[in-house]
């Protein structure tokens, strides 16, 4: 049994079902990242986790034992909000020791402790400073510390990074995942930035209207996105509709073009009109060994990224977004120019719905 | 520019005459009791009575306890009804008003009547127990103002959220209120703690049908029986109400904490 499980979870509130049918098993030291869209039922499984929703059924265990019910100060579990949430009559350190002057711990254990965490968190000095006197980055590293203190069993992060420049984004997401590893905590992390959770996740539960559409490692989630959502949600993605032909061996058309998927269509029949997927950085411009299947279109959009340029061909009404790496004695063809496209058919993704 | 200018000061110099004429008249006033001269003697007159004493220190005494009172059911009440009621929070607000629409004498009516020595609890048949029906019509008296002072000072706090870091801390409701909510609307008890106090200190109709030695009735007694003593003690009552605010003022500006909200 995993250390953290999560079964048959749900939740309404009043007749608006948010959460359907959730299951999740952590092991214990796992970095899982909960992803999806604003309103999708992120923050809602996160709080039945912590206790400050009640569950309309299903369980959840940690180590083995059934918090389902229990109240969130029962549960030893460490909670990081968006908005930092630090009490703002106490100073950095008294922040960061309140857990423990509530367990009742001696004071020179507190002390010690709050060092400790102080270190960690890379602010040994700011201890005496109140909340307000510190930036965003800063408030958020010691939330961090504050619900860590306590030892807790389990650590949950609602957004933490949302309300925080870019630049701190990054490196504040690089910090937290270090700590993590470094105290082998088990951690849920919400976001709705798909590069936050591949970056940082074990694993990656990636949520839609209440249901947790697929649940895989990064690698996993961005290359074999098992539902047209899940494809379309991480990363950008091509969709085209293909045409089958035979169904046993993968032979469709898109367009005027045959393409041998040489995989079986599972529950498909001829004629019918089928979704591909494919990923911008798998299509190439131009001819290019390895990428057989070759489309013809018209280039349509150029957008300039510095280390890549990311083009939109329109081959047959459908824009296909590619990726190409910028080599400063190449420029990109114009706008409206003929170009063709190559790709390999393994690269294609069926989506099953 | 300029013109704005010269009318916010003509509105401030009105606003000043008006404030102050009616003071400066009562000091002046209240310096005259020795013919020709100015004199402390009203002064000298009112604070050498014992009874000036005696119902200054009970209204005083009284209204530290009010304040306490107040403050025990408005802080709690308040956060709750923030956290857990926020769609009943106009009817609370609604209900703490209450006491500026009903009268005093109402009120006090209501508790010689609910309370006299042959009802199911006798409270004015006891000095203790008059003192404590005082005490609890001096806090409805404050619950306007107090409610409304917390209210806003709670309105600077993301209470739910500071709520849920405190409970997955492990912390209980009484160590959330104790230890996070009042300190963080202190500042806001105290700006009700001095309204409080004006309205205890002043108070007249409670004090007098419940028959309680304060210094409301007894400014109306010397107001009726002296010429110069009654404006000495207005003065002495001014004096003090300006002490308070002073002090709310110095307590706002050593609370650290509360500095980045201003
Ligand atoms: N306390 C609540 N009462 C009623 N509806 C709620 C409550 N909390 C969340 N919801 C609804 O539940 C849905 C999911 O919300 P939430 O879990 O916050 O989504 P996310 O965190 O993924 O953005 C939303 O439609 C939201 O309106
Ligand atoms: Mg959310």
């Amino acid at each position: 049994m995993a250390f953290l499980n999560i079964e048959h979870l749900e939740k309404s509130f009043g007749t608006n079902h948010v959460v359907k049918d959730f299951n999740l098993a952590i092991e214990q030291g796992e970095f899982v990242s909960l992803l999806g869209p604003s309103g999708c039922g992120k923050t809602t499984v996160l709080r039945m986790v912590a206790g400050f929703e009640t569950t309309s059924s299903g369980a959840i265990s940690i180590d083995g034992q059934d918090v389902t019910h229990l109240r969130p100060n029962q549960r030893n579990i460490g909670m990081v909000f968006q908005s930092y949430a630090l009490f703002p009559n106490l100073t950095v350190a008294q922040n960061v020791g309140f857990g423990m002057r509530v367990a009742g711990r001696p004071k020179s254990e507190i002390k010690a402790r709050v060092d400790e965490m102080l270190r960690l968190i890379g602010l040994p000095k700011l201890g005496n400073r109140y909340p307000f006197q510190l930036s965003g980055g800063q408030q958020q590293r010691v939330a961090l510390a504050r619900a860590l203190a306590v030892q807790p069993r389990v650590l949950l992060l609602d957004e933490p990074l949302s309300a925080l420049d870019a630049k701190i984004r990054v490196s504040l997401r690089e910090e937290i995942r270090e700590i993590q590893r470094e105290l082998g905590i088990t951690t849920i992390f919400v976001t709705h930035d798909q590069e936050e959770a591949l970056s940082m996740s074990d694993r990656v539960v990636v949520m839609n209207g209440g249901v947790a559409e697929q649940t895989g490692a990064p690698f996993e989630i961005y290359n074999h996105p098992t539902t047209r959502f899940v494809a379309q949600f991480v990363g950008t993605l091509n969709t085209l509709s293909a045409t089958v032909v035979d169904a046993k061996t993968g032979g469709v058309t898109v367009g005027e073009t045959a393409i041998a998927l040489n995989r079986p269509l599972d529950g498909a029949k001829a004629g019918e009109t089928i979704n591909l997927a494919l990923r911008p950085e798998v299509v190439s411009l131009g001819r290019k060994d390895g990428r057989d299947t070759v489309l013809a279109g018209r280039l349509a959009e150029v957008h300039f990224l510095g280390s890549t340029i990311r083009m939109r061909v329109d081959v047959g009404g459908t824009l296909i977004s590619l990726d190409t790496f910028n080599t400063p004695d190449t420029p990109p063809p114009q706008i409206g120019e003929a170009v063709e496209l190559s790709l390999a058919e393994r690269d294609l993704l069926v989506l099953s719905d | 520019m300029r013109v704005q200018r010269f009318w916010s000061i003509i509105a401030l110099l009105f606003g000043f005459i008006y404030f102050a004429l009616p003071l400066i008249g009562t000091l002046e006033f209240s310096l005259r009791a020795r013919r020709g001269v100015y004199s402390l003697d009203a002064y000298r007159s009112v604070l050498s009575d014992p009874q000036f004493r005696e119902t200054f220190t009970y209204s005083i005494v009284m209204a530290i306890f009010t304040i306490f009172v107040g403050a025990l059911i408005v802080v709690p009440t308040a956060y709750w009804v923030r956290l857990k009621l926020p769609r009943l929070r106009p009817v609370v607000e609604f209900i703490t008003l209450l006491p500026l629409v009903i009268p005093p004498i109402v009120i006090v009516f209501g508790y010689i009547r609910l309370y006299n020595t042959s009802s199911f609890l006798p409270m004015t048949g006891s000095v203790t127990g008059t003192n404590l029906l005082l005490l609890l019509g001096y806090t409805t008296l404050s619950l306007p103002y107090m409610y409304r002072a917390v209210d806003t000072g709670l309105r600077t706090l993301d209470v739910a959220t500071l709520t849920e870091a405190a409970q997955s801390l492990g912390a209980g409701w009484f160590t959330i209120i104790a230890r996070l909510i009042l300190p963080n609307v202190l500042v806001a008890v105290l700006s009700g703690a001095f309204i409080t106090f004006a309205i205890v200190i002043g108070e007249f109709v409670l004090a007098s049908l419940l028959n309680r030695p304060a210094f409301g009735p007894y400014m109306q007694l010397v107001g009726a029986n002296k010429a110069y003593e009654p404006a000495a003690l207005a003065v002495i009552a001014f004096s003090i109400a300006w002490i308070c605010m002073g002090l709310i003022q110095l307590v706002t500006r050593f609370s650290k904490h509360t500095k980045a909200q201003r």
